[in-house]
């Protein structure tokens, strides 16, 4: 006797894990840590005409709270670094990074005494999207390849 | 008379030279008698703008090592006047300017953080760009580019650390005496607002002492994004300057590229090809219109109107697409290049441009009829945010904030540049001064814009874009590939240690930005790697301003002020 017979079409069965993941990447609540060039594309991915409402992630929260995906957009300065890291500090757990741009991912080619040569340095990240600035379409595939790893991730509840 | 000998009548010795090169004025004269001159520059001469002011370090061999530029524009009769006060590296101080120019306070407050000069009778002199506890002066020659002192993490120290910032009763206390408030007692309340907050679009911090809604006083702290575009012009060539130039302001990067590809140019003296004019003018034209398109759009979403965002958005992606398709990049173009443009137009953007400007003015009706006589808009905007005509002259506004208060400065009409003084526009002006004109004026400039690519288009000239000037532009592909002249050539312009080397020399060179007057200050020691370049920021100035028109508004009004002033933080911070 098989389980659907037990259960009849009421029900789908599934590991938990599987289950939260799914639910959990198509419910992204981001936080655009916005600072420079970068947000100029974060403006485009999140309007009408790239819409990054269609994965799940239209909704930018301002609240560090509220908020399970930070998105630093743009160059990190030594002077900032302290907030980006209380920002992220603040946030709930599960929480995921996303580092938007080569400034945030290195530094980008500011080499010099102000920028932080990677974000990285002081808290962990999830995806790295390159380009100064990346177009909106790297953007969406960096959110994709998120979207992957949170789903295969073994989950926290 | 000339003004030179006004000056020298009325001040006799401490006046060394002066010099008159490339068509700039300029004045060098002693410490001492500086005062006494601006003075009689600002009452007697009407130099009623204090344009920019920054220092020029010649390193360690040269004495005096500094020298302090003063930028004067007398708005009334168009003129342009330079100061230099050379300034002796064992005593390093200079007199302040807070009494004559309200934006000397921030512009002192720089040149302190960046160069360690001391100005005497400053009221707060302290640092503006890097934080408390950041040691020297990194604009200093002898300040490595790369020495980092962060505040958290790896390589933190004590004295850098971020929990070393003073609190807030502590940080306002001076500006709260000067306010009037003598005790400040416990009905104060005190709030933070950013460096990273919704309404803030970009990083500024804002720190206000309420007494129940009011702001009594504030205090507004930036540099949050200072990544250093002055230190890396002075590290790299000519050309590698102009990727920075784009990310200064990253909203309207045409723009910057053309200001900073001209001052050079003005150092070798030479002018581009008719139709790279008209191309530079009609791409800085779609830039402004980009602008002014993510200003309106971002204030009207911190208030509320959503949609208006959405429509402005929708305008600014067919432009992007057009620039995209002219330049390669939608946002960091990179397009001029010192002598010419990286390339020709595209066929068939005439009608492309058209077809997108097509589009915009329906985006733009749509945006009108949404916000021009909203109640709740207008409401918010009128009234709010006043600031005076002199009081806008005496803080260095330009732009559309400056023409919201009523007084008609254009650098495209008052200084013209490329081929503004071939077309025909208007400039429009607004009479109150506050939120509401700065938000009409940007929608008439917007309509200008439009009618002044499309006359450009109509009368656009055929032939090259580049200069045929083997100092400056690179040979093409074929001489470079086939005879040796052009290849020695091209090695020359490109590799490192030699490039493009303008004459040694120093030009100033303005052009209306979105925002307003952005001008590159060039100077050259004939070197292949410029010596100085240092941006005139409009938005710096009009954000030292902040705290003055905050101050007895309410708390939800510092959300459209700061929208309105559009502040970028890449040229704020530099």
């Amino acid at each position: 006797m098989g389980i659907e017979q037990l259960i009849g079409r009421k029900a789908l069965t599934t590991r938990l894990d599987a289950a939260v993941g799914w639910a959990r990447k198509y419910s992204l609540f981001q936080y655009p840590f916005a600072t420079a060039c970068c947000s100029m594309e974060y403006m485009s991915v999140a309007c009408a005409h790239y819409d990054i409402d269609r994965f799940g992630a239209g909704l930018p929260r301002w609240s560090p709270r509220q908020a399970d995906l930070l998105m630093v957009v743009g160059t990190v300065s030594h002077k900032l670094a302290p907030i980006l890291r209380q920002v992220y500090d603040q946030m709930c757990n599960p929480k995921w990074v996303f580092s938007f741009g080569v400034c945030a991912t290195s530094g980008g080619f500011y080499n010099n005494y102000a920028t932080v040569q990677g974000i990285d340095t002081i808290l962990p990240v999830d995806i790295y999207v390159a380009g100064c600035p990346p177009r909106p379409e790297a953007v969406l595939d960096g959110l994709i390849k998120l979207q992957e790893k949170i789903r295969n991730e073994k989950q926290q509840y | 008379m000339t003004l030179f000998e006004e000056i020298t009548e009325h001040f006799s010795d401490p006046i060394f030279d002066r010099h008159s090169r490339l068509g700039d004025a300029t004045v060098i004269l002693s410490r001492d008698a500086l005062p006494g001159v601006i003075r009689f520059l600002r009452e007697e001469k009407r130099f009623d703008f204090l344009m920019d002011l920054t220092i020029c370090d010649g390193g360690m061999e040269k004495s005096p090592r500094f020298e302090a530029v003063y930028h004067l524009f007398a708005f009334e009769r168009k003129e342009r006047l330079r100061l230099k006060v050379p300034v002796e590296e064992f005593d390093p101080h200079l007199p302040t300017l807070t009494g004559e120019y309200r934006n000397a306070d921030w512009l002192e407050r720089e040149a302190w953080d960046m160069f360690g000069v001391r100005f005497d009778g400053h009221p707060d002199l302290r640092r503006l760009l890097m934080y408390p506890g950041f040691e020297g002066h990194p604009l200093r020659k002898d300040y490595p580019k790369d020495r980092r002192q962060p505040r958290i993490g790896p390589g933190s120290t004590p004295a850098t650390a971020f929990e070393r910032e003073p609190a807030l009763p502590e940080r306002l206390g001076k500006a709260l005496t000067a306010a009037g408030v003598a005790d400040p007692g416990e009905e104060i309340m005190y709030l933070n607002m950013g460096p990273s907050h919704p309404a803030m679009h970009g990083v500024v911090r804002v720190m206000a002492a309420l007494k129940g809604e009011t702001i009594t006083a504030s205090d507004v702290e930036i540099g949050y994004m200072h990544r250093c575009f002055e230190k890396e012009a002075e590290t790299h060539s000519y050309m590698g300057v102009i990727p920075y130039t784009d990310r200064l302001n990253y909203v309207s990067p045409l723009i910057n590229n053309v200001g900073y590809v001209m001052a050079v140019e003005k150092l070798f003296g030479v002018t581009t090809p008719e139709r790279c004019r008209y191309i530079r003018v009609i791409l800085s034209e779609i830039s402004r219109i980009v602008d002014h398109l993510t200003c309106i759009g971002a204030f009207a979403m911190e208030l509320g109107a959503f949609t208006v965002f959405l429509y402005l958005m929708k305008a600014r992606e067919s432009l992007y697409e057009l620039i995209g398709e002219v330049t390669g990049a939608r946002l960091t173009t990179s397009y001029t290049r010192i002598g010419g443009l990286r390339g020709d137009l595209p066929p068939g953007f005439d009608g492309e441009c058209r077809a997108a400007f097509r589009k915009i003015r329906k985006d733009i009706s749509e945006c009108d009829r949404l916000l021009t006589r909203n109640r709740i808009f207008y409401d918010r905007m009128r009234g709010v945010g006043v600031i005076s005509a002199a009081d806008a002259i005496s803080f260095g506004f330009t732009g559309p904030c400056l023409r919201a208060s009523g007084v008609s400065h254009d650098v495209r009409k008052s200084s013209p540049y490329l081929i503004y003084d071939r077309l025909d526009f208007e400039v429009p002006l607004g009479t109150e001064g506050d939120n509401y004109d700065r938000y009409l004026v940007r929608i008439a400039e917007m309509e200008q814009s439009m009618r002044i690519v499309e006359q450009a288009l109509a009368d656009l000239p055929d032939g090259p874009v580049n200069l045929d000037d083997r100092r400056m532009t690179l040979p093409p592909k074929e001489e470079v590939y086939n005879s040796i002249e052009g290849l020695m050539n091209h090695f020359k312009l490109i590799m490192d240690g030699h490039g493009i080397r303008p004459p040694a020399g120093e030009a100033y060179f303005p052009v209306e930005g979105g925002n307003g007057e952005l001008g590159f200050y060039v100077v050259s020691d004939g070197s292949g790697i410029p010596a100085r370049v240092r941006v005139r920021a409009p938005c710096f100035h009009m954000i030292s301003a902040l705290s003055y028109l905050i101050r007895g508004q309410m708390i939800a009004d510092v959300v459209p002020i700061f929208g309105t002033l559009n502040m970028i933080a890449g040229e704020l911070d530099r």
